[in-house]
Order: structure tokens, then sequence, then C-alpha cells
């Protein structure tokens, strides 16, 4: 499969460079509000979590679209044909997470399309708290839990 | 607009009630840029520098740049301005966070607050919606408290800047607190937001910022980013370390005033209260403002004990005057102490430097117990700080006396030269007798001691842009004037002064070029920060501020040890040289061909 954007909120810093970028990149205008991922900020947790569409595999959207101005491209996002669609929002009540939403400015709903194969949240994001990467590459957490049994049984050759 | 402004100014009559929505002055924004030009352009131009600073005839500004909440680099600056009551000067601080991006998602570039509301109110901003509402429930209620019941009222999607406490008091440094932890902090703006009976600013908005050449304006930012995250300070160690980082790196300097800047300024326990040990031991993440690629805010948790506690900082300053400045190596108490000056909202470097000068004055017997409520105020008594520091915050007891700077303790009880202020203002962590240009710095800085009014610790020890000797006065007064007239420039921007760590004119300039549609070089728009240093030098002359010099202390007596071992501040081989590189005459006033040259 290709790839695809993947989020560790244990590196998001919440400076939401992700929601500027994203917005400038498809209206040429800086406004959170209508980015299609945003930065979900917990003071008391001390955590940010960035939430985006991840291109599901059986999409909701796409599905429930009446006039299938919904589908999927060829580098595996799920995209919007604009000049299909007719404002109905039923793909912004379809999605179970909130992923699909609405630009008050261009009266026209939108979601993720992955930057047409370069996303500018992870391109931009200064932690790496936004990848864009092959998932069966993306091993660093299995990695990492190996690498504690490696620690603790491996035989290193002695000198 | 396309040109990075939002074209709308909110002008609050607070006396009458009234709220305006007017033209931004974009004529005064060409030439002032923004936040803290922009912001110190309106009120020169309709306040008398006379006005007593707590009285209604002050106003108070709310400033945004150009640059706030794009993607330049770092961008949630904006700035707070009104004549400090600390100092009597100009006073504009900047402040980081999210709420100056959202004032500029609802449609503004700033407020103008004038008058004084006969009961306690709030501004409300959702939008093109505006409206005061009372704030009588949210008197005296804590910088946390205020805004988490704001947001309970107004949602969660609100940002908020408010006053504590000590603002609602008129402590003379109380700041302007946003998101909670980000302060416009030094000289006493929240004092100003307090007299005005003005408790908080709410703001939501869902409009866009167009800048004027998009393409163009993301190469600069693309490239200004990757220079950040290069770069050994502003990619990896503020990231690592906080600007705690500075702890160590200052005192090897020499520099790191001890006790009051009494005992010289190397301090042995230095590593207990540095950024390497706050991040081995209590560092939970990072977390940047607005924009940000840094990320040098600290989430901290003091897990137990009697500091326990949970909130953002401290910062190197409030590392320094809680810690080395009070002789105390507690860093858990340092914390706490600054997580206070969060909560009730007032500047941490002040409060710090005040309670080290009441040390030297009780030490002295100068004050005595009668004086402080029976409290002996020792150095390296860490309870006895963050009990200071808590008692001046809920203004009790001698913290009362606390509420008003070391200037004016100290010379209530007869020895002001005991106060290590410029200006009344307190300087920070760097001591003037080690780094002789940031002594230079602090004496000619337009708002009193100060750090970030041309950072000359850059080039005397992190050698940025360039290396240059710390204990040698050549070439300082002409670094110095660089670095405040650019420091003037990137405030006025919107964006955040730690990214001239790595970016320089040329980078800064290429951000406001795309952003307002400009074809100025980059000496034309450098010379717009220039501008802005004179307007704010010509109002404290005209507003009868003392002249430019520095505490006896820093003046004659030696430094005791150390790699500046012997040395005082030579601000007096410094200051005519940096008068005259000004184009100001001997003693330190703008002349008329100045005033020509940046159109005053």
């Amino acid at each position: 499969m290709g790839k695809q954007l993947m989020i560790k909120p244990e590196k998001c810093i919440g400076c939401r460079t992700c929601e500027l970028v994203c917005s400038f990149g498809h209206d040429q205008a800086f406004n959170p509000r209508n980015a299609n991922v945003t930065v979900m900020a917990y003071e008391e947790a001390a955590i940010n979590i960035p939430v985006m569409c991840l291109q599901c595999e059986d999409p909701c959207c796409l599905e429930v679209c009446p006039v299938g101005a919904i589908s999927r491209n060829e580098i595996g996002a799920v995209v919007m044909d604009h000049a299909k669609c007719i404002g109905c929002k039923m793909c912004m009540n379809a999605c179970p997470l909130g992923n699909i939403s609405f630009n008050k400015e261009k009266k026209q709903v939108h979601k993720c399309d992955l930057c047409g194969g370069e996303p500018k949240c992870a391109k931009f994001c200064p932690t790496g708290a936004i990848t864009f990467e092959d998932p069966d590459e993306g091993m660093d957490r299995k990695r990492a839990v190996a690498d504690r049994f490696k620690d603790v049984f491996g035989e290193e050759a002695k000198a | 607009m396309m040109n990075g402004y939002m074209g709308t100014i909110i002008r609050v009559d607070l006396s009458k009630g009234t709220i305006k929505k007017e033209p931004l002055n974009m004529e005064a924004a060409k030439d002032f840029v923004g936040a803290r030009g922009l912001g110190t352009k309106y009120f020169c131009d309709e306040v008398d520098p006379k006005i007593d600073p707590l009285g209604p005839d002050n106003n108070l500004i709310f400033m945004t740049g150009p640059l706030t909440g794009t993607a330049a680099a770092c961008s949630g600056r904006f700035e707070v301005v009104a004549k400090a009551p600390l100092t009597g000067t100009i006073g504009a601080a900047n402040s980081g966070g999210h709420f100056g991006p959202e004032l500029k998602y609802a449609g503004y570039d700033g407020i103008i607050f004038e008058g004084v509301s006969d009961h306690p109110v709030y501004l409300y901003i959702n939008d093109d919606e505006v409206e005061l509402r009372d704030a009588s429930g949210l008197w005296g209620k804590t910088v946390y408290e205020t805004t988490d019941e704001l947001n309970r009222i107004c949602g969660q999607s609100f940002r908020v800047s408010c006053i504590g406490p000590t603002g609602e008091n008129l402590c003379l440094y109380a700041g302007v607190m946003n998101d909670k932890h980000r302060a416009a902090g030094r000289g006493g703006l929240g004092a100003v937001m307090g007299s005005k009976k003005l408790k908080a600013v709410v703001v939501k908005g869902t409009k866009s910022i167009y800048v004027a050449r998009p393409e163009k304006f993301m190469e600069a930012i693309e490239n200004a980013r990757t220079t950040l995250k290069a770069h050994p300070v502003t990619g990896t160690g503020l990231a690592a370390y906080g600007t705690e980082i500075l702890v160590n790196i200052i005192n090897e300097s020499g520099g790191l005033p001890l006790r009051n800047g009494r005992d010289g300024a190397v301090y042995e326990k230095a590593d207990n209260i540095s950024g390497e040990t706050l991040t081995e031991k209590y560092l939970i993440r990072n977390k940047g403002c607005f924009g940000c690629c840094i990320g040098c805010g600290r989430v901290v948790d003091i897990p137990s004990g009697p500091f326990k506690s949970r909130g953002e900082g401290p910062e190197y300053e409030a590392g320094w005057s809680f810690g080395a400045d009070c002789g105390i190596d507690d860093l858990e108490a340092v914390c706490k102490a600054n997580f206070l000056c969060n909560e009730y909202g007032f500047d941490p470097i002040t409060l710090g430097a005040t309670i080290a000068c009441a040390m030297e004055l009780f030490e002295e017997g100068y004050l005595t117990e009668e004086d402080t409520g029976g409290i002996p105020v020792r150095f390296g008594d860490a309870a006895t700080m963050v009990k200071l520091a808590e008692m001046t915050g809920k203004n009790e007891g001698f913290g009362k006396q606390l509420a008003m700077g070391s200037y004016r303790l100290a010379e209530k009880y007869g020895h002001p030269e005991l106060s290590m202020s410029v200006k009344k203002q307190e300087m920070p962590a760097y001591d003037g007798r080690a780094l002789q240009g940031i002594g230079l710095e602090y004496a000619t800085s337009n708002r009193g001691g100060c750090h970030v009014r041309g950072y000359m610790t850059s080039p005397e020890v992190l050698g940025l842009p360039v290396k240059m000797d710390p204990l040698v006065t050549e070439g300082k007064a002409s670094m110095l004037k660089t670095f405040q007239d650019l420091t003037a420039l990137i405030d006025s921007t919107g964006v955040c002064l730690f990214t001239s760590f790595a970016l320089g004119l040329p980078e800064f300039a290429a951000q406001y070029r795309e952003a307002v549609g400009s074809d100025e070089s980059d000496a034309e728009i450098l010379l717009k920060g220039e501008r802005v240093w004179n307007l704010e030098k010509k109002f404290n002359i005209a507003a009868g501020v003392e002249k430019d010099t520095l505490p006896p202390r820093l003046l004659r007596e030696q430094l005791p040890d150390g790699p500046a071992q012997g040395k005082v501040n030579e601000l007096h081989t410094m200051l005519q040289e940096y008068y005259q590189l000004r184009g100001w005459d001997t003693e330190g006033i703008p002349t008329p061909e100045k005033d020509r040259e940046l159109g005053l």
C-alpha cells in the first residue's frame, strides 16, 4: 500500500502549524477553522492530539454521498469533486470521526486530500508529530519494543 | 485585505461603555509595521506623555502584526501597549500563545481601550459581535480561574487574555496574561488593565488572513523554517532544555548575578537550577506557541513535597530571579514561585529581583522584622521566597510593599542604590559588569532594565551572529543599535524574537515583503525598526523619564571572581558613541535631522 499519515501525539507541541499550512495549501488563506487537520489540546493532561482524515478503507462519506461526488484517487486519498457536490453535508454527518468540515467562506465541505501526495501538515510539522510514511516501513514503535527485549535478553559478542 | 492586515481596529471607551470599529490607519501601518510599532504609534498620537499611568487618560492597546496568525515562523505574537506604571516610560510588552492570531481571525488588527469603567467588565469578541459584559463575578479570581470560567461561559474555543488579582490590586509589575501561561509581562500593564476595571478580553474568530504574494510568501517561510530547524540554538538547544539552558552558559561566562549582584556573578550551585536539571527531573513536555517551530515552552511537574505543583516555565530569567538572585538553588521552589506568577498574573523577573533586594536590605539591617511582619527575609531561604511570592500575589502583609517593585521599596527604606533596576525596572539575568554590551543595553532600553530590547548576550556569549568579547566595550554601541532596531522590527511584524538566533534581517524582511506586498529594500525595512525605537525614545523624553544610566553597583563595585573578575561596566566609554551612532545629541535626545530622516 501507499504512504499513510501517521500521528505521534506525544511529540506534538500544539503549535498548529499543520492547521496553517493546510488551510493555506487549499485556500491560499490562513484560517485554522478551514483546515482539514485540527490539533486538540488537553491542558490538564499536557498533551495535544492532531486529528485528521486517515483515509478509511471503507469510507462512509463516499458511501453516503447522493451524487457520487466522493471517490478514491490514485494515491489512496478519498477526495471530493466540487463540481458534482451539491453541498448537502451528508458526508459530514456520516463520517464517524468528524473529519469532514464546512468552509463558511467558500460554502463548501472539505476534507484531507493528502495535498496530492505531499501532505503539508507532515512536511511542516516541526517535531515529527505528523509524518507521511509507508506503514510497512513505519516500524519504529515495534522496533522500540524489540530493542528492549534485545537489551534484556541479547547476548552481545564479548570483545 | 490582501496584505497580512485585517483592516479594522476596535475602539472601546470604557467610561462611556461604547464600542466603535474603525478602519486601520494603513499609512501608520506602512511606517510602523504593526504590533509594538503600530501600537506605540497609535498610543503616542492620542495620549499625553505626562499622564498618570493608572489614571483614566492612559490608553491600553492590544495590537497584532501583519505576520501574526500566518504560517510565518513563530507567528503567535502580539503587543500590549500603554504608559507603564513601573517605569513611567512607554510600556510595550510582547506575548505569544494563541490569543493574538485569534484576534486576527475575528477580523481585527487591534483593540484600543480608553477611559475607565465604573464596574468590572470584560470584552467579548465573536467575529463581528463585540460587546462589553459584566465581570463582577470574575473580579478577584486568579488567571487560571478566570480563564476556565470564561471558557465555560463563552465556549471552549474562545481565547482569553486577562489579569489576575495583582492587576486588580495595581501591583506595579502585574502582567496581561493570555492562554493562562503567556504574559505581556513587564512594566505593569496588567495594573493599567486593572485600573480600567477591565478583567479580560475573550475572542473567537473564523475569518481568514490573506497575504499579498502567496507563493513567494510560502517560499520565504519555508526558507525561514528550514533555517530555524537546522540551527543548534533554535533547532536543538531551546527544544531540549528551554531558555533555562542559559543558566550554566551564563554562569560560566561569569555573568549570572548572585544575591542581588552583591556577591558577584558566579554561582557555585548554578547547575541545580539549570535547564539540564529541569529537563532531567521535572519536564513533562515541550509546548509551542501558535505557529512555533522551536518549542521552548516547558510543561513542568513537581510531583511531591512542599512545592508540589504543575505549571509552565520557568524561563531562564525566572530561574535566575528566584534562584541565583535570591541565593537559592532549590529548583522546586523556583518552579513553584514561577507558577504563582502565572496564576496571580505578575512578572517573575521583577518579583524575584524585588525579593532579592528585600533580602539584601534585611541582611544589611535597613529592613527589620518589624517591617516584614515578623518574617526574616534572608538570602537562600527558599520557603520564605515562595511565601513572599504568594503574599505579593494575594496583596497581603509585607507583600503589599513588595508589590511596589525594588526601586520604590529600597527608596522607602533609604537605600535606592540597592535596587538593581534601570528606570525603576529590574534588570534581568545577565550581569552588566561581565557583559559590557548588555550593560549598555539596560541603560538605553526604552522600557527600563530589560534583555529583549537588543539581546547583546547573543554576540557576547553565544557568538551569534558573530562572537564578541564580552569584557570589551569596542564595537558594542554599533552592534547594540543594529540589535535594537532589528528587535523593534521583529516585534512589530508579529513573530517571536527567538527566531533571530537563527534568522537575520534578510529572512525577516522577505517574510514581511511578501506578506504586505512591499518592494522595499532590507535597509528600508530595517529603518522602520529604527523609527519605532526613536518614537519610543521621544515619548520617554516628553514623559520626563530619567537619564540613561545603571545602578551604582554595576558602575563601581568590581566583580570579585570569575572570568570577569575586577570588572565594572564601562558605560561612559560606550554611551556617547551610542548616541552619536543614533544621531542623537550628547544628552541622548534625537536631533531634528534624525527626526526628519525618520519622518517623525
